[in-house]
């Protein structure tokens, strides 16, 4: 178990290592991200009430088609070279290989979340009275759910020719009750609600969401890497 | 001894029967070369062999243990089509990394000394990508043999190797055979490969049709054995 997991933890810091030094699909998310947020701002003259009721929808979106930049290359990243097959013929559990994909998927993906949110802020007005860091944490629940989801699917499509096209294609549909999630707890902390009253339901549909879709990856993951 | 024992090994790639009941056993310390022509399964054996791939039937065991196990993983050096190291991590981070998976005592000291068996040391905080194709097959050569396996699977390991990294291969595959690890390479680079191996097995569609030591014949005639079988089929 021990070594299962500081062999996940190399291949995490490998993926970041690699990917802070070619910012490939970093720049292309955080471009993404950036450039959608503020051109909705121009395109849709929002006042405040209609802004909250469409706000954690908008953010969301975006976070999704961006975070689906960085779990695309997630496997994909080890298909030069072949180094998937190095990996899969040491001794490292295929768990291991897929939760460091996941642990780096993630920090990724709050990277580009952590760099949108002040732009979204800034160009929507947004007054966050303290809800700042609770929809970060928010952000963190659903993030995760997305790199477990991500990856798994990353690795499934990684030989797949359209990679890029199949992996939102499959990805997405699944990620709709997170999504659900994750947008209503946001709208709720922007309209400076509590998500532990009336909202903890979404808050328990995004940790379940969470649990059983890493319990399935784990489990599942060894028959998706060798064939 | 036996260190890898296959035993009626059936693959599919849909309906096509890629291996047709494979049965091989290879005794350990000893060089096996793989021949075959193309599309014969050398690939897909090796594969089968590495834990890469999972056999629709047969059992295969590595050194005692079936071929998925962690302990048969941990004793196996893999060397495949790919250099299997990656371009944006210098020399040294990428045989840290494989030393770290590997878990080895002291990643760096097995690094360092690595580097230095193919030649290395030099560019050893150089991006992978920045190597020429035979520096980069050095790195792969280090990269497979870090933790001084018992039995290395090699995947045409001769191919677009210049003359230099085929002296290194050479040595570093003669060294370990000496040293009593077991050798599996499967090639078409028959001349380089009858120079190390002890035995010969052919692939021909999928099936096992010679299995036996290496030969004179076999060494003063590189093409003799495929006129024995491939060529009469």
């Amino acid at each position: 178990m021990n070594y299962g997991l500081s062999a996940a933890w190399s291949i995490a810091w490998k993926d970041l290592r690699t990917e802070l030094r070619t910012k490939e699909s970093l720049n292309a998310a955080v471009s993404f991200s950036l450039v959608v947020l503020v051109l909705f701002s121009f395109a849709f003259d929002l006042g405040r009430e209609e802004l909250r009721s469409i706000a954690g929808g908008l953010l969301w979106m975006v976070f999704l088609f961006a975070s689906a930049l960085i779990v695309n290359r997630g496997f994909s990243r080890e298909l030069p070279n072949d180094c998937l097959d190095v990996l899969v013929a040491s001794p490292v559990p295929g768990w291991s290989i897929f939760l460091g994909k996941a642990i780096a998927g993630f920090v990724l993906i709050m990277m580009v979340e952590l760099i949108s949110l002040p732009v979204f802020g800034i160009f929507y007005n947004i007054h966050w009275d303290g809800a700042f860091w609770m929809i970060v944490f928010v952000a963190a629940i659903a993030t995760w759910g997305i790199a477990v989801v991500g990856s798994v699917f990353s690795a499934v499509t990684v030989n797949v020719r359209l990679r890029e096209l199949m992996l939102p294609v499959i990805l997405y549909p699944i990620l709709i009750p997170l999504l659900l999630g994750a947008m209503q707890l946001t709208g709720a902390l922007l309209n400076r609600e509590s998500i532990f009253g009336d909202n903890n339901a979404w808050l328990r549909l995004l940790i379940a969401f969470d649990l059983i879709y890493t319990s399935l990856a784990l489990f599942l993951i060894d028959f998706i890497l060798v064939v | 001894m036996i260190a890898a024992d296959a035993a009626d090994v059936w693959k599919y790639f849909g309906d096509y029967p890629a291996l047709r009941g494979v049965t091989l056993q290879v005794a350990k310390g000893s060089c096996l070369a793989l021949l075959g022509r193309n599309g014969a399964g050398k690939t897909t054996f090796l594969r089968i062999l590495a834990g890469l791939s999972r056999a629709a039937k047969g059992d295969v065991k590595i050194l005692g243990a079936p071929a998925r196990d962690e302990a048969a993983r941990r004793k196996i050096g893999y060397l495949g089509h790919g250099i299997g190291v990656y371009d944006d991590l210098s020399a040294m981070e990428n045989l840290l990394l494989f030393g770290k998976l590997l878990q080895l005592p002291d990643p760096k000291k097995a690094a360092e000394e690595s580097l230095e068996r193919v030649g290395l040391t030099r560019v050893r905080d150089g991006m992978a990508r920045e190597f020429s194709r035979g520096m980069r097959q050095r790195l792969a050569i280090a990269r497979a043999f870090l933790h001084q396996p018992e039995m290395v699977l090699l995947d045409e390991p001769f191919t677009s190797l210049d003359d230099r990294a085929i002296h290194v291969l050479q040595t570093i595959l003669r060294e370990s055979r000496d040293a009593g690890c077991t050798i599996v390479m499967s090639t078409h680079q028959i001349r380089e490969a009858m120079e190390l191996a002890t035995d010969v097995a052919l692939l021909e569609r999928g099936k096992i049709v010679h299995q036996g030591p290496q030969t004179p014949e076999m060494l003063a005639d590189p093409g003799w054995l495929y006129r024995q079988y491939g060529e009469a089929s």
